[in-house]
């Protein structure tokens, strides 16, 4: 195929991506930075037969996109922080009724309303921890509109095959970027599974891929949800061992396909001596200073995280080569940070970078702090 | 009713000896059954409480959903599948406090889903608190001398948000309630039917309403058909609650609204 080149907005990229993947159900509320994908599916969704709700918040958005994913449809939300935060509650009820939906947050500067219009990265452990309860989901990170049309296209994807909710964490800058993309990219749409026998049908039986075929209401089936710990037939039970069982399960379906979740990016890292890991728009500054670190004979390398969550220590650790020391330049005060320290302990130097005023971290910016702190 | 319509592997149900919220589901699937509607394209959808247990005891697709977020799930699945009888179950906490939001925002744009609301004055659940439906000075375990605020008038609130159908019965009015639940479940756009049950558990023995029977029978006495109020004087009418049907009008698309304007 040709490649199709074309001028778009991140948020765009993001509208696009999702209906290039078979989204036909956008509900959502305005908020800065991510408002135009509701424009744009306001616009666009009756377009391709899809339906488009502007809804009283973000509680009441999230929970009609699982009730529009429960009924069959491939959905979408979009949000920022403080939205964000209104989601938890639904976030969590979609991981535990196992609901196919996507998320959205475009990351501006917090807490509270915070600056409406700067970026930040301050969300990321909002997405793994946000809601209560034991719980799991996959987050992926987009650092460039062709790759927020891409990831959002893999969401859908990935929240069908193992029916889950997934948030692609974008951020202010990203979704107001304008950049040509590659339309023409492969178009692979992946459909949830549905039961076939109605005779004996249990919605969360599962087989060994532990991601159960439940069926779209309205299909005969006569299913069950409920926000409720529930066994196979999906009633309400307060068996230990089945509320036991079923968490494990929802960790399992993820933690059993690691290797069709997780992807890094990553640049000469196997003979660095000082590596970074970033994820979204932080990654670009960080590969700028990695070539300036290299032009200038410092053996340099970077680790993008694609993939957030599921976080897997052994694949980082695998991917991390052996540079005695990993900064991690973030847009917050410390949070992927963590992470990184976990993995390494006292093995590796590991180094926190940290920018909290707005703006993003300049390529410029990284060297001096390499040289500041003699890394 | 059609004893297929009930899972009775999940029976008994949780609710207390003399609850209301039985008659209010048995009046709602004698509607369904009365209506003939195919079983496969009836969805219950429900909040937390009490009363959002029942859809977990019928035979249809039933969605237990968060509190308070049944009617945007509803609205989801009515959208995203306009051929299904959506129908949402909730209590007076569930869905006119901290649903109170959605429940208004679902009447005005008119969203062709009937919500049914086991009103029984108190959130039973979690043990006899006051409710925006309790009736002022009424006791409850959060207002222990008596409810300081104003109910909600249900009925009016959705009529006032642009409800296109709502009504009103008890449950000692079974055959009124069937029929006030059939209507709103065929009317075309937003239905809302304030069912009125007794919690002989708390609110009742609180308020030293008597048995579960006798709070089931007195609706007799201080409930009055809209059609008799409308000839009594308002004094006539203190501490009385009006029954019947308060809204039904044809739904009302605005002219500029249509199919859009380009093709992708």
């Amino acid at each position: 195929m040709s490649e199709m080149r074309v001028l778009m907005q991140g948020n765009e990229a993001v509208a696009e991506g999702a209906i290039a993947a078979g989204v036909r159900f956008y509900a959502g509320y305005p908020i800065t930075p991510s408002s135009e994908i509701a424009e744009i599916m306001a616009k666009r969704m009756p377009q391709v037969g899809g339906t488009f709700m502007q809804m009283e918040d973000e509680i009441a958005s999230i929970m009609a996109i699982v009730g529009a994913s429960m009924a069959g449809k491939k959905v979408l939300t979009a949000t920022s922080g403080p939205g964000f935060s209104l989601m938890q509650e639904g976030l969590g009820y979609a991981c535990m009724v196992e609901a196919p939906i996507v998320i959205l947050d475009s990351m501006r500067y917090g807490p509270s309303t915070g600056m409406a219009t700067k970026v930040s990265q301050m969300d990321l452990m909002q997405t793994r921890w946000g809601t209560h309860g034991d719980h799991w989901v996959i987050v992926l990170s987009p650092a460039s509109v062709e790759e927020s049309y891409q990831l959002t296209m893999r969401a859908v994807n990935l929240a069908e095959k193992y029916r889950n909710p997934v948030i692609v964490l974008s951020d202010e800058t990203i979704s107001h970027l304008r950049e040509p993309i590659d339309t023409s990219i492969p178009k692979a749409v992946v459909d949830r599974r549905l039961p076939t026998e109605k005779a004996g049908y249990l919605p969360y039986k599962t087989d060994e891929t532990l991601v159960p075929t439940i069926a779209n209401v309205g299909t005969g089936f006569r299913t069950s949800f409920t926000g409720l710990v529930h066994g196979e037939s999906g009633f309400q039970t307060a068996n230990g061992h089945v509320a036991e069982a079923l968490v494990e399960r929802l960790r399992d379906k993820l933690f059993n396909n690691l290797d069709d979740i997780i992807q890094f990016e990553t640049d000469r890292v196997e003979d660095a001596d000082i590596l970074f890991m970033s994820f979204g728009i932080t990654a670009r500054g960080v590969s700028e200073a990695v070539e300036s670190l290299r032009s200038h004979g410092r053996k340099a390398g970077s680790l993008r995280f694609v993939t957030l969550f599921p976080f897997d220590d052994d694949r980082v650790r695998k991917a991390a080569g052996n540079a005695r020391t990993i900064v991690v330049p973030e847009l917050n005060s410390g949070q992927l940070v963590l992470l990184v320290k976990r993995v390494f302990g006292d093995s590796r130097k590991v180094v926190p970078m940290n920018k909290i005023n707005g703006d993003l971290i300049s390529p410029q910016e990284i060297l001096s702090f390499i040289r500041e702190e003699n890394l | 009713m059609r004893p297929d319509f009930l899972r009775s592997e999940r029976l008994p149900n949780i609710w207390c000896p003399g609850c209301g919220n039985g008659i209010v589901l048995h009046a709602l699937l004698e509607a369904i059954d009365q209506l003939q509607l195919d079983p496969d394209k009836v969805v219950l959808v429900s909040g937390i409480g009490c009363s959002s247990r029942a859809p977990a005891y019928t035979a249809f697709d039933n969605v237990h959903t968060l509190h308070g977020r049944a009617i945007p799930v509803a609205t989801g699945i009515k959208l995203a599948n306009p051929d299904l009888t959506v129908i949402v179950v909730t209590g007076d906490g569930d869905g006119s406090a901290i649903g109170g939001n959605h429940l208004i925002h679902a009447a005005r744009r008119d969203v062709d889903i009937t919500v049914v609301v086991f009103n029984n004055y108190n959130y039973g659940m979690t043990g006899g608190q006051a409710s925006p439906l309790t009736p002022s000075t009424s006791i409850t375990t959060t207002t222990p001398n008596g409810n300081l605020d104003r109910p909600f008038d249900l009925v009016k609130l959705a009529a006032g948000a642009g409800a296109t159908y709502a009504a009103r019965s008890g449950i000692y009015f079974t055959r009124h309630l069937i029929d006030h639940l059939k209507k709103a479940i065929t009317h075309d756009g937003f239905s809302l039917v304030d069912a009125v049950a007794q919690c002989p558990t708390y609110f009742g023995r609180f308020n030293k309403k008597g048995s579960a029977g006798q709070m089931v029978t007195s609706q007799k006495d201080w409930m009055v058909l809209k059609s008799v109020a409308e000839k009594r004087t308002p004094e006539e009418l203190v501490g009385k609650i009006i029954i019947g049907e308060f809204v039904n009008i044809e739904r009302r698309t605005p002219a500029s609204a249509g199919a859009p304007k380009e093709q992708a």
